[in-house]
């Protein structure tokens, strides 16, 4: 088992890192979905 | 016959003789509960059951929480199974409108900035010398989401659900009052009365429905242990966007909602029993959600003041403090700052934005640091 403060640094690095990159991912994902699906006043009014 | 009433009367009286002196203190902080609730209107919904079972929970011989006691039903059948943060999930995805999040995906970010609190509370936590599961949970009381803290709690340290849930729920109802003087003081004067452009709407509703989905999928795939809490609120957030379930998406916002948010408090509530609560572990854990909190605001500050140099003074970094997961209170606190230092400042939708991704930003960062810890062995 590793020390506390290797823990510690780990999920910090790890956790907040993984945060970053995967909201990050999401959000590119995201705007790429707006590129493909880009909003229409007229469509959205069909609905 | 006089043995008999002097019985039965020491049996009326039993109740008073077997009274903790730690009971009549949780009972004051269960009347405290009370106030802040109904006079001062922070987290009623939660914070009325939970001063109410927080009081009945310390009156001696109950027996609410022994064995088939109703507390101890309720509590085994929706907290230990961990239902009833993910029923609250679904009514919170039902309940939340992620279109401005969507309008500006760069706001996910400083929901990811807004969550940097949990780690940096987990590593004083550590120092105190708190076990690792225990620092895990005290942490993520900076997610500043109740269900998330209790969803963890629950799983990993049964011991602090009490503290730890009143300290998110306290904690964000005071939102309004925490977060102010450290938007102030991360800040100039320059930066704070910084104009964003309004937008036009922009989001079409295909990637609206898609959004739930994507997140599901993408955020299930890295982080699969925080599967459950990504799930039901991005369950809650699809029937809503749909709109072919509308009794579904009534009855997540309403009807479960308030019938799991009750049990939930009164569950709670029934954690508080003075023997296990009054502990100086209690008061550490409420000083470290607090820290959790604060450092939350100044991470997303600092995120947003990073944007501010980057886009040329384009985006206000006030809207950092917002990247939290109080919503939509941490969003009105930005708006009403920006307004207090420029009147034509209109924040709350790029504040939105930030909150709804604080929102999403929560759940993935409690996802992840599950999956993490699964990942080196911890649980």
């Amino acid at each position: 088992m590793m020390d506390r403060w290797t823990f510690g640094l780990t999920m910090l690095v790890v956790g907040m890192g993984g945060t970053l990159l995967t909201l990050m991912l999401l959000s590119v994902i995201m705007a790429l979905l707006k590129k493909v699906f880009p909003y229409n006043p007229d469509e959205e009014k069909k609905d | 016959m006089v043995e008999g009433i002097l019985s039965g009367l020491n049996g009326l009286i039993a109740g008073f003789l077997n009274l903790h002196w730690s009971n009549p203190v949780m009972m004051a902080i269960g009347c405290l509960l009370l106030y802040l609730g109904i006079k001062k209107d922070f987290e009623p919904l939660l914070l009325v059951p939970i001063g109410f079972g927080c009081i009945i929970v310390n009156i001696p011989l109950a027996g609410l929480m022994e064995k088939e006691g109703f507390l101890r039903t309720i509590y085994d059948a929706g907290v230990i199974t961990e239902l009833f943060p993910l029923f609250i999930f679904i009514g919170i995805g039902a309940m939340t409108d992620f279109t401005p999040v969507l309008e500006n995906p760069y706001t996910f970010l400083l929901g990811a900035a807004g969550q940097f609190g949990i780690f940096l509370t987990l590593l004083l936590a550590l120092a105190l010398g708190f076990k690792y599961n225990e620092a895990v949970t005290i942490g993520i009381i900076g997610a500043c989401d109740g269900p998330t803290v209790i969803y963890v709690a629950s799983q990993y340290a049964q011991s602090l659900l009490g503290p730890c849930s009143v300290a998110a729920y306290s904690y964000m109802s005071l939102v309004p009052v925490l977060q102010p003087p450290i938007m102030k003081m991360l800040t100039t004067k320059k930066e704070r009365e910084t104009i964003m452009k309004t937008h036009k709407r922009t989001v079409s509703k295909t990637t609206k429905l898609l959004f739930p989905i994507v997140i599901t999928i993408v955020g299930g795939l890295i982080a699969p242990k925080g599967l459950p809490l990504l799930a039901t609120i991005m369950l809650g957030n699809l029937m809503r966007e749909s709109g072919v379930v509308e009794r579904l998406t009534k009855a997540s916002q309403n009807e479960i909602a308030n019938i799991v948010t009750l049990l939930l408090g009164i569950s709670i509530g029934a954690t508080m029993d003075g023997k296990v609560f009054v502990q100086p572990t209690t008061i550490i854990v409420l000083a470290l959600g607090l820290i959790a909190i604060c450092l939350d605001t100044v991470c997303g500050v600092l995120f947003g003041k990073i944007l501010y140099l980057i886009t040329g003074g384009k985006i206000n970094p006030l809207i950092g403090a917002a990247g939290i997961s109080a919503f939509p209170m941490s969003a009105r606190v930005v708006q009403k700052e920006g307004q207090k230092y420029n009147k034509k400042n209109y924040l709350l939708m790029h504040a939105m934005g930030a909150n709804a991704g604080g929102q999403v930003g929560s759940v993935m960062a409690a996802a992840v640091m599950l999956s993490v810890l699964k990942g080196m062995g911890v649980i």
